[in-house]
C-alpha cells in the first residue's frame, strides 16, 4: 500500500499493525531526547489547502521526531479559487523529490486524485467530508490504550456526522475492529444511507440520552457554527440543549466512559467545560497520541513498497526501529 | 448551413440497404435516390441512367440522418472545449446530421444577434446542420423573458434555460403561455435548484461513503411535477430534458395519459450507467442530472419502450482536460456524447431487443425533429437528403473522439453499431470514419 488515503481501504490487520507500532513511538515521548534517526534524509511536504493548526503541527512534529525534513506549504484558497491546479502543485512537489505529501484539502477525494500521479507517499490529512484516517487511528489508539480492546465496545459519535470526515474514518476503523457504534445527532446532520454503508454495526439515534446508556466511549464532534446558516439547526442554543455533552448526560454512560473530541472545541456548545476538563476527558491525550500515530504512519509507509504486512518486512522494520530506540535509552 | 442547396452535388443512389424510415412506415430492403440535395425516390430496384454515383448499402441500415436535440457546442465563449466546427464534426462522426444547440453559451443566446451568430458560424464551418435554441430568460438569469418572438423569427427552434430550471413558477408559466404564440416548445432542465444545493452526485450511500454532497432524486422530480402542472395550466408544449429518475418517468407517463402536451428525452448515459461509474470514471461520471441507480436505468428503458420517453439525446457537454482533471467537487458537470449516442443505443437497446430499428430511429431522428418542427428526420419525397448508413454489426473499442474534448466515461468501452456513411443535404460528409 503506497498511500494512506482512508481507513475504508484498510483491513483490520493493517489497522492493528499501525496501532501496535504507535506504542514504541509514544514511548519515545517520555525521553529527554524525543528524536530517532529512522527517516533521516527523507522529506515530508505538508500540503495544506485548508487552514489547520493542530493537524499540521502534529504531522510536522511527527516528521521531525523521526528526523525527516519538513516543507510547509499552506495554500490559502477555497475549493473554488482559481489558481494552480491541485495536480500541478502535486507534480511540482514531486519534481522537488519529496518523499511524502501530507495533504489536507476541502474537496473530498483530493488525495485519491493526487496519489496515482506521484511516486511520493500521499498521506490524507483530511479531505472534505470524506476521511481523516490519522484522526481515526489516533482515536482508536486512545481507546485501545485505556480499554485494551476495541472489539465489543459501545461507542457513541455525537454531532455533525454529515459533514464530518472524522466520523467517517472513525466509523470505518471502529467497525472493522469490532465495535458497536451509535451515531447521534439531529436528523439534518446524519448522512443519508449511513446504515447501508456501514451495516449492522452502526445504529442511528436522534436522542443523546438514549444513545449514551451503557456507552464505553463518546466521541464528540465539533459543531461548525455555519451549520445554523444552512438551516441544519435552528440555533446553537437548541443544539446544546439537545446534543451538548454535559456532566448530567455523561452519568448515563458507563462510569469509566471515555470522552473524545477531535478539537478544536466549542466549549459550551457541543461539550461543557466541566466534561472537557474532567477526569473522563481524553482530549489532551488524543493530541499526544496524534503525534505518535502519525510517526507510526510516516515510518511504516516509508518503505520501498509502502506499507506492508509482509512478515520479513515487518521484521526489518522492527530491527530498524528497536536499535534506534535503544540508542537513545 | 440549413440551406439545403449548399450541399448539393450530383445524384446519388444508395442501393440495397435496409431502409428504416418510421415516418413513412418503411422497413425493408430498398434503394434511396438522392438528387439536388433532396430525397428523390425510395423504393425497390430503382433504375437510374446517366451520371449517378452508387453507394452499396448491402447489410447496412439506411435511415434518416440522426437528430440530437440536446448539444452544447460551447461557441461562443468556451472554444477551447468545443467549437461549432469541431462539435458538428463529432456529430457527423457519430451519424448525427442535425444538432440542436443549447443556448447556455457565454454570453447566453438570449437575442437575435446570438441566434444569427450561431447560424452564420454553422454555415461557415459546420459539418452538420445546426438548429439554434434561445434562452427562456434574459442572460439565463431566470428573471425576465428573452425576446422570444424575435429569436423565433431568425431561426430559433426552442427555448430553454438548460443548465438550470426556471425557478420562478410564475415566470415559467408566462414563458409557456408566450411560447404558444409561436407553437414553440419550451425545454426544461427540471431541477429544484435549492434542493440540489451544492450536490455533485446522486444522494445516497455511495455519496456518503465518498464524502460527496448528494443531489436527491427528488430535486428532479419535484421540478418535473411542477413543470407538468404548468404545461397543464397553460396548454403549452413542454419538453423535459434528460430524465434521470424512475419517478420522473412515471410523472411524464401519467401526464401524457391525461393529455398534457409533454414530451421527454433520456440520455444514453442515464440509460446505461449507474452512480457506481463515479468510482470508476471520477469526474467523467459527473453530470447533471447525476447518474442514479439500476432501477432508474430500467425505468428509463421501459419509458422508451412504451413511448413515455420520445427521444434519446446526448446532452453532449464538452469540457477541457484541465477542467475535468480537478477535485470532484470543483470539476464541471457534463460529458461528451455525440460520437457514442448511436453505438450505445445499438449495443444496449437494439442488441438487447428492447427496441426495434424502427423504434430506435424514431427516438433519435423522427421524434426530435417532430418535437422541434424540423423538416428533417424522414425520407419523404423532397425531404432534405440527410441520410445515415449504419453497420449494425461493426464493433469497435472507443479510443479517441473527434470532439475537441475527451471527457467520456465510455472511453475504452467496446461497442457495436456505428455509422459508416453520413450524408447531409445530399453530400457525403463522412465515410468509414473519414470526415470530409
Amino acid at each position: 500500500m503506497k498511500d494512506l488515503l482512508g481507513l475504508e481501504k484498510m483491513t483490520r490487520a493493517q489497522i492493528e499493525r499501525i496501532l501496535e507500532t504507535t506504542r514504541p513511538m509514544k514511548a519515545l515521548f517520555t525521553r529527554s531526547i524525543k528524536k530517532v534517526p529512522v527517516l533521516r534524509g527523507k522529506t515530508v511536504a505538508l500540503l495544506f489547502f485548508e487552514p489547520s493548526t493542530r493537524t499540521r503541527s502534529s504531522f510536522e512534529l511527527a516528521a521531525k521526531r523521526l528526523s525527516a525534513d519538513t516543507l510547509n506549504i499552506a495554500v490559502a484558497t477555497s475549493s473554488v479559487t482559481k489558481g494552480e491546479s491541485l495536480l500541478d502543485t502535486a507534480k511540482t512537489l514531486e519534481a522537488m523529490k519529496v518523499d511524502f505529501m501530507v495533504l489536507r484539502h476541502s474537496s473530498s477525494g483530493a488525495p485519491d486524485l493526487v496519489a496515482p500521479e506521484v511516486k511520493a507517499r500521499v498521506i490524507n490529512a483530511g479531505d472534505g467530508t470524506h476521511e481523516h484516517p490519522t484522526q481515526g487511528l489516533l482515536d482508536m489508539f486512545t481507546i485501545l490504550e485505556k480499554k485494551d480492546r476495541v472489539d465489543g465496545l459501545r461507542i457513541v459519535i455525537v454531532g455533525d456526522v454529515l459533514h464530518s470526515r472524522v466520523a467517517r474514518s472513525n466509523l470505518w476503523g471502529l467497525t472493522k475492529l469490532g465495535a458497536q457504534v451509535t451515531v447521534c445527532g439531529p436528523a439534518t446532520l446524519i448522512p443519508p444511507g449511513i446504515r447501508e454503508v456501514f451495516g449492522k454495526k452502526v445504529q442511528v439515534s436522534f436522542n443523546l440520552e438514549e444513545a449514551l446508556r451503557g456507552a464505553d466511549v463518546i466521541n464528540v464532534l465539533r459543531l461548525q457554527r455555519e451549520r445554523q446558516e444552512g438551516n441544519y439547526l435552528p440555533s446553537l442554543r437548541e443544539y446544546t440543549e439537545l446534543y451538548g455533552l454535559n456532566q448530567n448526560r455523561l452519568r448515563l454512560a458507563k462510569p469509566d466512559c471515555l470522552v473524545l473530541h477531535p478539537g478544536p472545541m466549542n466549549r459550551g456548545v457541543e461539550i461543557s467545560s466541566e466534561v472537557a476538563d474532567g477526569p473522563r476527558s481524553m482530549i489532551l491525550e488524543q493530541v499526544t497520541n496524534g503525534i505518535a500515530v502519525r510517526m507510526a504512519v510516516l515510518y511504516m509507509f516509508s518503505g520501498p513498497n509502502g506499507f506492508t504486512l509482509d512478515p520479513s518486512e515487518i521484521e526489518k522494520e522492527n530491527n530498524a526501529i528497536e536499535p534506534a530506540l535503544r540508542d537513545i535509552a | 448551413m440549413n440551406d439545403i442547396k449548399k450541399f448539393s452535388e450530383g445524384p446519388l443512389l444508395i442501393r440495397g440497404g435496409r431502409v428504416v424510415d418510421p415516418a413513412h412506415k418503411r422497413d425493408g430492403l430498398m434503394d434511396v435516390l438522392v438528387r439536388e440535395g433532396k430525397i428523390a425516390q425510395v423504393g425497390k430496384n430503382i433504375k437510374v441512367s446517366g451520371d449517378v454515383s452508387v453507394l452499396e448499402a448491402r447489410g447496412l441500415i439506411v435511415a434518416p440522418g440522426l437528430v440530437d436535440m440536446h448539444v452544447h457546442l460551447r461557441e461562443p465563449g468556451n472554444e477551447d472545449a468545443e467549437t461549432i466546427e469541431s462539435g458538428t464534426r463529432a456529430a457527423v462522426a457519430g451519424g448525427i446530421t442535425s444538432v440542436v444547440a443549447m443556448p447556455n453559451t457565454r454570453p447566453p443566446m438570449d437575442n437575435v444577434a446570438g441566434v444569427r451568430f450561431i447560424l452564420r458560424k454553422a454555415e461557415e464551418s459546420g459539418a452538420a446542420r445546426v438548429w439554434p435554441t434561445g434562452t427562456i430568460t434574459r442572460g439565463r438569469t431566470g428573471e425576465s423573458l428573452s425576446e422570444i418572438g424575435a429569436m423565433v423569427g431568425d431561426g430559433c427552434v426552442a427555448i430553454t434555460d438548460d443548465g438550470a430550471s426556471v425557478a420562478n413558477s410564475q415566470l415559467l408559466r408566462r414563458a409557456l403561455e408566450y411560447a404558444k404564440v409561436f407553437d414553440l416548445v419550451v425545454i426544461e432542465h427540471a431541477e429544484d435548484r435549492a434542493l440540489m444545493a451544492d450536490g455533485v452526485m446522486n444522494e445516497g450511500p455511495l455519496a456518503t461513503r465518498l464524502g460527496y454532497k448528494g443531489i436527491p432524486r427528488q430535486a428532479e422530480y419535484v421540478a418535473v411535477a411542477r413543470d407538468i402542472a404548468l404545461a397543464e395550466l397553460t396548454g403549452s408544449r413542454l419538453h423535459v430534458a434528460h430524465l434521470s429518475t424512475l419517478e420522473s418517468v412515471e410523472l411524464v407517463r401519467a401526464a401524457k395519459k391525461r393529455g398534457v402536451r409533454v414530451t421527454a428525452e433520456a440520455t444514453p448515459h442515464h440509460l446505461t450507467l449507474t452512480e457506481d461509474a463515479v468510482t470508476r470514471c471520477g469526474t467523467n461520471a459527473k453530470m447533471n442530472p447525476p447518474l442514479r441507480l439500476k432501477k432508474d436505468c430500467e425505468a428509463l428503458v421501459t419509458g422508451l419502450v412504451d413511448g413515455t420517453i420520445d427521444a434519446i439525446a446526448s446532452d453532449h457537454a464538452p469540457h477541457t482536460r484541465s477542467a475535468k482533471e480537478q477535485e470532484f467537487s470543483v470539476a464541471p458537470f457534463g460529458i461528451i456524447g455525440l460520437e457514442t449516442l448511436l453505438p450505445l443505443a445499438v449495443t444496449h437497446l437494439i442488441r438487447k431487443k428492447a427496441l426495434s430499428w424502427t423504434d430506435l430511429i424514431r427516438k433519435i431522428s423522427l421524434n426530435p425533429a417532430k418535437i422541434l418542427k424540423l423538416p428533417v428526420g424522414h425520407l419523404g419525397p423532397a425531404a432534405p437528403a440527410d441520410v445515415v448508413l449504419i453497420d449494425p454489426n461493426r464493433t469497435r473499442t472507443i479510443t479517441s473522439f473527434c470532439s475537441l474534448s475527451q471527457n467520456s466515461p465510455f472511453a475504452g468501452k467496446t461497442l457495436t453499431g456505428f455509422a459508416t456513411v453520413v450524408i447531409v443535404g445530399g453530400r457525403v460528409v463522412m465515410r468509414d470514419g473519414l470526415l470530409k
